[in-house]
């Protein structure tokens, strides 16, 4: 079997038992999307604690209770993260939300660190899926449908992740720019490149040489300067295909802030909502009774 | 060319001339592609009843050749309707059985959809049908100044449809991850006929993550019949390094301490001495022949970076004493390198006419124990071994070599490969790293899962083919799976026809 089981995890197991609606509260950064669980959800909280960290083997053993600042501390001291976002919250409640940091270019996906999960089904019991490996098809990604699908389909008690080694250097660079998706083409794997219309932000990880090399190449584009990190993000979070945000509308969206390259874009006004394909829509309610047939497990959020 | 051409026509005009199939199902079939698109002669339904593994099945019903998503829709509603199992292939590369028919499906080939359907740099992915070939679309690409990022070793035969099926890996997928982060959206069509777009081309697409859960589900939850793969830019450079050691167990200690230092080459092979050997008999790389065990390194990115990492990475081999060390210093000498590697395979059968290439994933800490208990339990059972395989991850590749016309060798190969199995797990590996478990290793599964575990592996399944008719019998183990029903279905010899 996969590895050994926690008693904090057994613990949680039990404490959700198999009857009653539940569900689980993190750092409640993002506890209003989908919905609020119904009234009289007993709301609990994941286990924390201990993090084991193969820094050879490029996992970390996490607790889904366990915020990702303090994952993200331990990792360091190692010289590795993770691609979880660093936006406050737990480790359980960043999978279960889906959302990817900032730096997604740089530090990866989400979805792509999640190697196993033990969560707790709607019967009580500790289901295992994936494995503590960083290549693994071994049988059904159990794991890839639990990131994003916001606890309703079971709650998750920890987590291994994939770590990745911190780069050597970093900088942040700005700009006044009107053509974003030329300042993201002159430049190869950046971490992060943002734009609001009027100024760019650039950010730029790897070997110190290569940097000043990218930074260069920025310097015969435009005027940039060094500043400290990214700029502050307007509330709303949208997901468009990434060439929508090369001519972002302000009428729409308010104020923004566009993640070029990728399609994130955080605005003043919320996106309009986005349909599912009827078919994609019937199979997800399909997997929701399959997983929790009588509606236990986050009642009230709708995915 | 010409006459080639209308060759191939005059055969196509003849078959579909011919009367409808006499067999009702094939007749129907026939009616919704045409008659040369369903074919049911014995020698090619033989022909798609293997794939590149060693295991036999059944011999496959009515082989279809699809070339639009809507005919691949009509093919499943009169599967549906006659209650008949599909089995979806691609160019039948598999290694664990996936493929292979079991009973006498409507076997589905996808080879025929093979177009690049449109390449939005803007974007940056490509939309592709299922059947385009690994190695022709990053060919495509290249170009452009992008490329599709993994590479399996069969990367010259096998499709992308076969890819997101089995989730493939490849050498380069070390750094950048395997199929399932280079594929953004998948168009598919469900058992019962309908299509379904699972994940999209904007970073966090709404509902569950559908394509998550189907890319790696071996074909038993649709049939994919369009794929957005994201691009990755061409690097500025490259550097591939061969570094050769006195033992298997320096090699391994060595990749875990290139990790260890925070470096993620692009590509960490390793290969051992027979292999070694093997390859430069009769595909000359200029690989060290007294060597032990040999390392192939590539780092890839920014020119400076990778200056930086190569040399570190040097200095780490130094350190665990390497023998010798050698840089590709130009285009030619790398690919010189890598042909070794990638004729590895092919080199063994000059030694012996059959093999069975294994494939589990150990931690990386596990490598080098694991391989000496491999190649013990190979010398007790008398049996060849070579390793090569992808040490940066971990995945092992033990490759047994036998002649199976030699009485009682086919059960000998069959008992150590379970035994390699055993070895993996009980060092806190998996089953396997990009092969999948098809009906080579649905057996082990609940070494590796408990029943509550593969309970909720069938629901997930279930959700979307609760018949169980796509690809069934396959990756769940006996009494675990929907397609359990199907056994107890098994249909008679000769009833299709």
């Amino acid at each position: 079997m996969s590895g050994k089981i926690d008693d904090s995890v057994r613990e949680f197991a039990k404490a959700i038992g198999p009857i009653g609606p539940v569900a689980v509260e993190g750092g409640k950064t993002r506890w209003n999307l989908k919905g609020l669980p119904s009234p009289q959800t007993r709301i609990l909280n994941a286990p924390s604690g201990a993090i084991f960290h193969k820094p050879e083997e490029m996992i970390v053993v996490v607790k889904a209770g366990t915020t990702v600042a303090e994952l993200h501390n331990h990792l360091k001291a190692q010289g590795q993260r993770t691609s979880l976002p660093d936006r406050g919250g737990t480790v359980g409640g960043a999978i279960a939300v889906g959302e990817n940091d900032l730096n997604v270019l740089g530090k990866g996906r989400v979805r792509d660190a999640v190697l196993q999960l033990r969560y707790i089904s709607a019967e009580g019991e500790i289901i295992t899926c994936g494995a503590p490996v960083v290549k693994n098809v071994s049988g059904f990604n159990l794991h890839k449908l639990m990131v994003g699908a916001f606890g309703t389909l079971g709650l998750i008690a920890e987590a291994t992740l994939r770590t990745n080694p911190i780069p050597t250097a970093s900088k942040w660079l700005t700009a006044s720019s009107k053509n974003p998706k030329e300042i993201f083409d002159s430049l190869y794997k950046p971490a992060a490149v943002l734009w609001d219309g009027e100024t760019i932000w650039v950010h730029l990880e790897g070997h110190k040489p290569d940097l000043e090399n990218q930074q260069q190449i920025l310097s015969k584009i435009s005027h940039f300067e060094e500043v400290e990190g990214a700029p502050g993000l307007p509330r709303y979070r949208w997901s468009l295909p990434p060439s929508d945000l090369n001519h972002v509308d302000r009428t729409d969206t308010g104020n923004f802030i566009a993640s070029i390259g990728v399609g994130t874009l955080w605005a003043d006004r919320p996106q309009p909502p986005k349909t599912i394909d009827p078919v994609s829509s019937e199979v997800t309610k399909t997997l929701k009774h399959q997983f929790d047939p009588v509606g236990r497990l986050n009642p009230g959020r709708k995915i | 060319m010409n006459n080639t051409v209308s060759i191939l026509e005059l055969i196509k005009q003849k078959l579909n001339n011919r009367k409808l199939s006499a067999n009702p199902l094939v007749a129907e079939l026939q009616k919704a592609l045409s008659r040369d698109r369903v074919l049911e002669e014995e020698e090619e339904r033989l022909l798609h009843s293997k794939d590149e593994s060693v295991f036999e099945g059944g011999l496959a019903g009515p082989v279809c050749f699809p070339i639009t998503t809507d005919e691949v829709q009509a093919i499943m509603r009169i599967a549906q309707r006659h209650e008949c199992p599909v089995v979806p292939r691609g160019a039948g590369s598999g290694l664990a059985g996936g493929a292979i028919p079991l009973g006498a499906p409507i076997v589905i080939a996808m080879t025929e959809m093979k177009k690049i359907i449109e390449v939005d740099i803007d974007n940056r992915i490509a939309w592709v049908e299922p059947g385009v070939i690994n190695l022709e679309l990053s060919e495509y690409l290249r170009p452009m100044g992008f490329h599709y990022a993994p590479d399996p070793s069969s990367q010259q035969i096998c499709t992308i449809g076969g890819n997101v099926a089995n989730n493939s890996g490849g050498p380069h997928c070390l750094a950048e991850g395997v199929t399932d982060t280079h594929v953004l959206a998948l168009e598919v069509v469900l058992p019962g006929g309908q299509t379904a777009q699972f994940g999209g081309i904007d970073p966090e697409p709404e509902g569950l993550d559908l394509r998550g859960a189907f890319i790696g589900s071996e074909g038993t939850l649709g049939i994919t019949t369009k794929i957005a793969v994201r691009l990755t830019p061409n690097p500025e450079a490259v550097k591939t390094i061969l570094i050769s050691f006195p033992t298997m167990r320096t090699a391994a200690e060595t990749v875990s301490a290139v990790v260890a230092d925070g470096i993620i080459p692009a590509a960490m092979e390793a290969m051992d001495q027979r292999t070694v050997e093997v390859v430069e008999s009769h595909i000359p790389a200029g690989y060290p022949t007294d060597a032990g065990a040999v390392l192939l390194v590539e780092v890839e990115g920014l020119s400076d970076g990778v200056e930086i990492d190569a040399e570190r990475i040097c200095e780490i081999a130094e350190q665990h004493q390497a023998l010798d060390i050698r840089i590709a210093q130009n285009s030619w000498q790398r690919e010189a390198l890598w042909k070794g590697r990638k004729s590895a395979f092919g080199a063994s059968t000059y030694i012996a006419p059959n093999y069975y290439l294994h494939d589990t994933v150990v931690p990386r800490s596990q490598l080098a124990d694991v391989l000496d208990q491999v190649n013990e339990l190979a010398a007790e059972h008398d049996l060849m071994i070579m390793n090569v395989f992808h040490a940066g991850d971990g995945n092992l590749h033990p490759l047994l070599l036998f002649d199976a016309e030699e009485e009682g060798t086919i059960e000998r190969v069959h008992k150590v490969a379970a035994e390699i199995v055993k070895i993996s797990l009980r060092a806190g590996g998996v089953l396997s790293g990009e092969h999948g478990i098809g009906i080579e290793k649905q057996e082990f599964m609940t070494d590796l899962f408990s029943d509550e575990d593969l309970n909720h592996q069938n629901r997930l399944r279930s959700s979307f083919d609760p018949q169980c008719l796509i690809n069934p019998g396959k990756v769940l183990p006996t009494g675990h799976s929907c397609a359990d029903i199907q056994t107890l279905k098994e249909q008679p010899e000769g009833i299709w026809v």
